[in-house]
């Protein structure tokens, strides 16, 4: 995928000025905030499980080694095979070399955001292996040749309209006078065309929200029912996740999952939660010949042993991002890369270098509101933070801000100096403004007076007179 | 409240330095306040600012050095009290990190961190202020910035003591708890999206038909006040300890004082 993180300021700017994307964000509130706020506010116990569900994965992470192995063993057990892939590129190949094996010439896949991480698509694309998408958010960007917006809802930067228009365009071979006015009737067409390449796929390709060491099972979680076809149906069943995704028990597995639908959907549990273990075993109905997974490190251990650790507690729900300003400003492109939002901001440096993106973690007013409904209580702002702290020890932070920064510390250090020099510059500042009591315009205040006016000082300092006030006394 | 024998408590006032440059009408409401609530109240004169804009500019070596002067300039004092969420929040939240790897310092920041208190919810949370004696006759809206909210949990108090003036009538701004797009030096690196962010903020504030917009960051106010000017709304917009202070002769932010 096209790493655009480094234009962020224009990406945000053309995110600004388009019309249809403001729109579209402008649901965000009503299908995000609210009902997640609803479920939250019926659940008394959520902030003790937000606690318990953090002791969970620090414990994990902790000990992620015995619990890799844990699972291994068991999934082996019921015939399942781990691959562990250290980058993108050796998941890639592994996944390829699979799909070839069995001549694979389609392949569904159920919504991943590590089939995005490790750029998946494009992949099978140049290898001559069609894959399609089955959720029907990724399905429409698919038709529209576009990267996910969300981490959850992939096509959220896009209106009804712009769906039904790209339907007309991709399903030719339907009624052109169709009704497609409807939101349903969208997803029915979505869902009849989409069961045909279900019946037709060679291999399925899912994520995985949880993979359970007691058990080695793979978790699911779904609202379309799309990810248990794309498993069950093909020959070959592939699931990518990444190291952290592993979970001691499946009891641990239910109390994350009560914070996971709240969190993201406002569910109190999503429509699907889909177990599965291994390839189908002779009694079993239905189910894939194979059952292959494979385990992405991609720069996570790395994480683990940084103070971005704790980045790896994330469920991927995406609170965080319907809850910022920045994110509802400009959607999640702007970002240029595979995740938008805080999170976004705090795992694509890691990713892709904090030289490529490191607008995304300075784009941020710590406004807080991602740390207070983040489920796994990650400190966002703080993991944020470090990043800029990343910048400044390398010098990539802009010179001007640097030489800026570095003038107002110098006097900031010293207070009598500093006592002087503003009260000065305040009193200058004060006495222009008389009659008028702000600025329209103001030498190097620019980014603030092109779109508000600047309050003028009083004029005098506070010490100036307080100073003044004791010597009266 | 403090009465009889009870020893006076003393604190020291962080003015923060956008109040001491900008706005010391804000410094003398709380002075004011916090003697109404049986404080003796010092300014220390060696303050500049809590660091915040070299903390978050990912400076930890200048912070470290302006917090050492900071705590060592506060800590004979039984509290410290800033008329600003996000500077306490700074103080009282962010000191201690500063200092993982230096024992010493972190333990002296420790203890300066517990005396922090912002402004209102000292008042109220500390000194058990029920009530002030003001008046101030109009509308009024509150926002909640962000720091004071969510680092500190500042949300009932401020408005508990503006239902104690006499004439004022609060009124609720939706999404009271969204940021404004101030913050600090993001609003001149990002200024396309903060001001997306403010615009937002000044329709839903015009939109409540409050004649007065109260906060308790005069940073977010000058941001929401400059906001408000250049679409010609119609609405004042003051600190809130200003109001709480029954000190509003000063023209309102950003306004002329009239000749």
């Amino acid at each position: 995928m096209d790493i655009t993180s480094p234009t962020f300021k224009q990406n945000a700017r053309e995110a600004l000025a388009d019309r249809q994307l403001q729109r579209a964000l402008g649901h965000v509130r009503a299908g995000f905030i609210d009902k997640r706020a609803k479920a939250v506010a019926e659940l008394p116990e959520f902030d003790a499980l937000r606690d318990a569900a953090r002791d969970i994965k620090n414990h994990t992470l902790a000990h992620l080694d015995l619990y890799l192995e844990a699972y291994e063993d068991r999934l082996r057990a019921a015939g399942g095979e781990v691959h562990y892939a250290e980058t993108a590129a050796s998941a890639r190949d592994i996944i390829l070399s699979i799909c070839q094996r069995i001549d694979a010439r389609t392949v569904t896949k159920g919504k991943s955001m590590i089939a995005e991480e490790i750029g998946l698509n494009e992949f099978f694309e140049e290898h001559g292996i069609a894959p399609v998408e089955t959720d029907l958010g990724e399905y429409i960007i698919q038709l529209r040749h576009e990267a996910p917006s969300h981490i959850i809802a992939p096509a959220v930067h896009l209106t009804k309209d712009q769906v039904e228009a790209s339907f007309r365009e991709a399903h030719t071979s339907l009624p052109p006078d169709r009704d497609l006015s409807e939101p349903t009737e969208l997803l029915n067409e979505a869902r009849s065309v989409l069961r045909q390449r279900f019946m037709a796929a060679d291999v399925g390709i899912t994520g995985a929200n949880f993979l359970v060491a007691e058990t080695g099972t793979s978790v699911i979680v779904t609202n379309e029912g799309n990810g248990d076809l794309t498993q069950i149906l093909p020959r070959v069943h592939i699931v990518i996740a990444s190291i952290e995704k592993i979970t001691p028990t499946l009891n641990d597995v239910g109390q994350i999952i009560r914070l996971l639908s709240r969190s993201a959907t406002g569910q109190d549990i999503s429509v699907y939660t889909t177990f599965s273990t291994g390839p189908r075993r002779p009694e079993d109905p239905d189910g894939p010949e194979e059952y292959h997974v494979i385990i992405l490190d991609n720069g996570r251990t790395e994480m683990l042993g940084s103070e971005f650790k704790e980045a790896l507690r994330c469920i991927r729900c995406g609170a965080c991002m319907n809850h910022c300003p920045i994110y509802q400003a400009i959607g999640g492109h702007a970002y240029g890369w595979v995740y938008p939002g805080p999170i976004g901001a705090v795992l694509t440096p890691e990713f892709i270098g904090v030289d490529q993106a490191g607008n995304l973690p300075n784009a941020s007013t710590f406004c807080g509101r991602c740390e207070a409904v983040c489920p796994m209580r990650i400190p966002l702002p703080n993991l944020m933070r470090h990043w800029r702290e990343r910048e400044f020890e390398r010098h990539l932070s802009p010179a001007a801000a640097r030489y800026g920064l570095g003038f107002w510390a110098f006097f900031a250090k010293r207070p009598r100096l500093y006592q002087w020099a503003t009260r000065w510059a305040m009193r200058v500042l004060g006495n222009r403004a008389i009659g008028k009591g702000r600025y329209a315009s103001l030498p190097l205040a620019g980014g603030w007076t092109k779109y508000r006016d600047f309050p003028a000082p009083e004029g005098r300092t506070f010490q100036e007179m307080w100073a003044a006030k004791r010597v009266a006394r | 409240m403090a009465e009889g024998t009870e020893r006076r408590p003393k604190v020291a006032l962080f003015v923060t330095c956008l109040v001491d440059l900008f706005r010391p009408t804000i410094g003398f409401a709380a002075v004011k306040l916090l003697e109404e609530a049986g404080c003796d109240v010092e300014v220390p004169a060696a303050q500049t600012c809590c660091g915040q804009p070299a903390y978050n500019s990912g400076d930890r070596r200048d912070t470290r050095a302006i917090a050492k002067k900071v705590i060592a300039a506060f800590e004979p004092y039984d509290y410290i009290v800033a008329p600003s969420g996000s500077c306490s929040g700074m103080l009282k939240v962010h000191y201690p990190g500063l200092f993982s790897d230096d024992p010493a310092w972190r333990s002296r920041a420790e203890a300066f961190s517990a005396k922090v208190h912002e402004l209102i919810s000292f008042l109220t949370d500390v000194r058990g202020m029920k009530s002030v004696a003001a008046r101030f006759a109009g509308t009024v809206t509150y926002h909640d910035a962000c720091a004071g909210l969510r680092e500190l949990g500042i949300h009932d108090q401020p408005r508990r003591l503006l239902k104690s003036v006499d004439g004022l009538t609060l009124v609720d701004l939706k999404d009271d708890n969204v940021c404004c797009g101030f913050g600090g030096t993001f609003c001149v690196k990002y200024p396309d999206i903060s001001n997306a962010i403010v615009q937002k903020k000044a329709d839903l504030i015009a939109a409540t038909g409050a004649g007065t917009l109260l906060a308790g960051d005069l940073g977010c106010l000058m941001n929401m006040a400059g906001k408000l000017q250049r679409d010609n709304q119609p609405v004042a917009v003051r600190h809130v300890a200003e109001v709480l202070a029954d000190m509003t002769d000063t023209p309102p932010i950003g306004e002329a004082r009239e000749a």
